[in-house]
């Protein structure tokens, strides 16, 4: 286990920000993984941490594969997570908008020059990422749909889902998106929670990355491979249902990501908050498994209260 | 008359409303087929356009009779953040101005925006009026895209801008209010001018002759308006970025707006911990500085001027 400093940007009146990665075994760029790109990616630092751990384990155990090279890089924005921003704290940009980044730019667009230069060339990458609405996700693998992806590969993560989303424009400035049109195969590992740690699915996420080391020989022996036994769903995010909120109000949810649901069954009750009278029942319009739900207790009118995988 | 184009419930006692202003000519006898869309407050740190949608209400309401088509005057379309200083939208972190058109069965955000567009679009020519952000001063100008320029630049010479900067295209941009109403036929202009956060009267004074020039070529207003400052026009010149190499406080030696030579001194980056300079910033060109660092907190690659240069 090696620690390295990718980048460095120095700061007035901080100590300078350094990027490090944690890097296992020598040899051919085989899997980089990244963690919190944003200050409020606490899970996602979280879930390296104890990927980093393990890692070490396996390492001084002589199960890492010879000639391969993995890297994690835990966070690479210590700098506005110290201050609890989600992006760059300086002027609020998002280091996960500029990739493949551009080495004479603005400091985002530096950043994440600085340490794509690192992360291409990789043959595999998985980022653990965060969604821009607030709410929890059943554990999944989203994979761009930028050309260069294979969904049979996400299978060996062993997690029970794997999403195929089409990108918008401002996702081609995404580490995956990028990731991809430079050939690395490129996945989006989802777990429970952003700003919380939630160690169940943190320590399903950091299975599901063994399962898939293990799936590509990156492992040896027994036990990581696991997961990999159980066939995910593969779906089109454009399939899943979306279930609105048209009240605003205090928001108490009867299910939550990861339940199964039949049609009509009740998801969420609205009230008004000065009276505590029921404004709305949110109420599923097909039968399936709930993918996202809404977190917060207060909600407004066209929010994205639920998404359901809807039964084949 | 203030119309509410689009509006979504918050969770506590109020909702959020989308309103313009639509003022119409009183003369009914004369066609009035014709409209133009007067937008702002897309960011809600960037407030130049505030005096010119207040400026250009009270003089249509002066003098309606000159009136021959409609105007609708969109003074906020991002309220939340206007009320609180904020750039984005302030629930989702959300940069409003990349998530158009829109989605009707998205989040709020992606709500909101679809609407705006749909009430937008049809427009004889909508004028997009943004600040720069709290960092940079900016000369008045018009940004187009090299896409749109045959067709948007005639119409960008009305405008009072003393530059008409014709942009390379870039994917994360297709996401702009600009462009989605560019891409259903509804010509937009961007203006940007002056800076984050502040009112320069005399860039909207500037602004609100070239929007009834505009509107008298096109027959929406009634009286002829006196002839307007050519424009200089960037795809006969070139662009030169200089960003910080340092992080420390960039001090301004040159005037905003001024001719520089090259060689001559733009400013430095100071640090005041020590009492040393750590950058000296010189011209590398001669010619018109049209982008000056405002806020002087600046990181390695912050963005300190522009200088369009060269010979037509």
């Amino acid at each position: 286990m090696q620690r390295e400093t990718l980048f460095t940007i120095n700061t007035i009146y901080r100590e300078p920000l350094h990027i490090d990665g944690i890097f296992f075994g020598e040899g051919e760029k085989a899997l980089a993984v990244v963690g919190a790109l944003r200050g409020n990616e606490v899970q996602q630092l979280y879930i390296c941490s104890q990927l980093v751990k393990a890692l070490g384990e396996r390492e001084r155990a002589g199960r890492l594969a010879p000639g391969c090279r993995v890297g994690v890089i835990p966070c690479v924005n210590p700098f506005s997570m110290n201050l609890g921003k989600r992006f760059w704290a300086a002027d609020n940009t998002d280091i996960n908008r500029m990739f493949p980044g551009y080495a004479q730019g603005e400091t985002t667009q530096r950043i994440a020059a600085g340490l794509f230069a690192h992360l291409r060339g990789y043959k595999y990458g998985v980022q653990l990422t965060s969604f821009h609405l607030s709410g929890d996700f059943t554990p999944h693998v989203r994979i761009i749909d930028a050309g260069y992806h294979d969904l049979g590969l996400a299978d060996s993560f062993g997690l029970p889902f794997v999403m195929l989303g089409k990108p918008s424009p401002i996702d081609t400035g995404t580490l995956n998106y990028n990731w991809q049109v430079f050939e690395t195969n490129a996945f989006s590992v989802y777990s429970k929670e952003t700003s919380q740690i939630h160690e169940e699915s943190a320590r399903r996420a950091v299975e599901a990355i063994f399962s898939f080391m293990a799936a590509q020989g990156m492992l040896r022996g027994v036990g990581d491979a696991d997961g990999a036994r159980q066939r995910p769903r593969h779906f089109h995010e454009e399939n899943l249902v979306t279930v609105l909120s048209s009240q605003g109000g205090i928001f108490l949810p009867r299910r939550a990501a990861g339940d199964r649901v039949e049609a009509g069954d009740a998801l969420a009750d609205t009230l008004d908050p000065y009276v505590g009278e029921m404004k709305e029942r949110l109420t599923a319009p097909r039968a399936g498994i709930v993918f996202f739900n809404h977190d917060s207790n207060l909600v407004g009118g066209h929010e994205v209260a639920f998404r359901i995988i809807p039964d084949l | 008359m203030a119309i509410t184009v689009a509006s979504a419930q918050l969770p506590v006692g109020e909702s959020l409303r989308i309103q313009k202003n639509r003022i119409g000519p009183l003369d009914r006898t004369v066609p009035h087929d014709k409209r133009i869309c007067i937008v702002t407050g897309t960011h809600g740190d960037e407030l130049e356009g505030q005096y010119v949608a207040w400026r250009l209400a009270e003089k249509l309401n002066k003098n309606p009779w000159d009136l021959h088509g409609v105007v609708d005057i969109y003074p906020a379309l991002n309220p939340l953040g206007i009320n609180s200083v904020y750039r984005g939208m302030p629930q989702s972190d959300l940069d409003l101005n990349r998530i158009f058109p829109g989605n009707g069965n998205g989040p709020v955000p992606e709500y909101l925006a679809s609407e705006m567009v749909k009430d937008m679009q049809g427009a004889t020519v909508c004028i997009d009026i943004h600040a720069s952000n709290i960092f940079l001063r900016e000369l008045p100008q018009i940004r187009i895209s090299e896409t749109m320029a045959d067709s948007l630049v005639p119409m960008a010479r009305f405008m009072n801008m003393p530059l008409i900067w014709i942009h390379a295209s870039a994917t994360v941009l297709e996401s702009t209010l600009a462009h989605s109403l560019n891409s259903v036929g509804t010509p937009t202009l961007v203006v940007e001018m002056g800076v984050g956060m502040r009112i320069t009267r005399e860039y909207g004074e500037q602004l609100i002759e070239g929007i009834f020039s505009l509107m008298s070529h096109l027959g929406i207003w009634g009286r002829k308006t006196p002839p307007t400052t050519p424009p200089i026009i960037s795809s006969d010149w070139q662009v030169s970025f200089i960003n910080a190499d340092h992080s420390g406080i960039f001090i301004a030696e040159a005037n905003h707006t001024a001719r520089v030579e090259e060689g001559e001194p733009l400013g430095f980056i100071a640090d005041p911990l020590s009492g040393k300079v750590l950058e000296k910033i010189a011209s590398p060109v001669s010619g018109l500085l049209f982008t000056l660092r405002e806020y002087p907190v600046v990181y390695e690659g912050s963005l300190l001027a522009r200088i369009l240069h060269g010979t037509p």
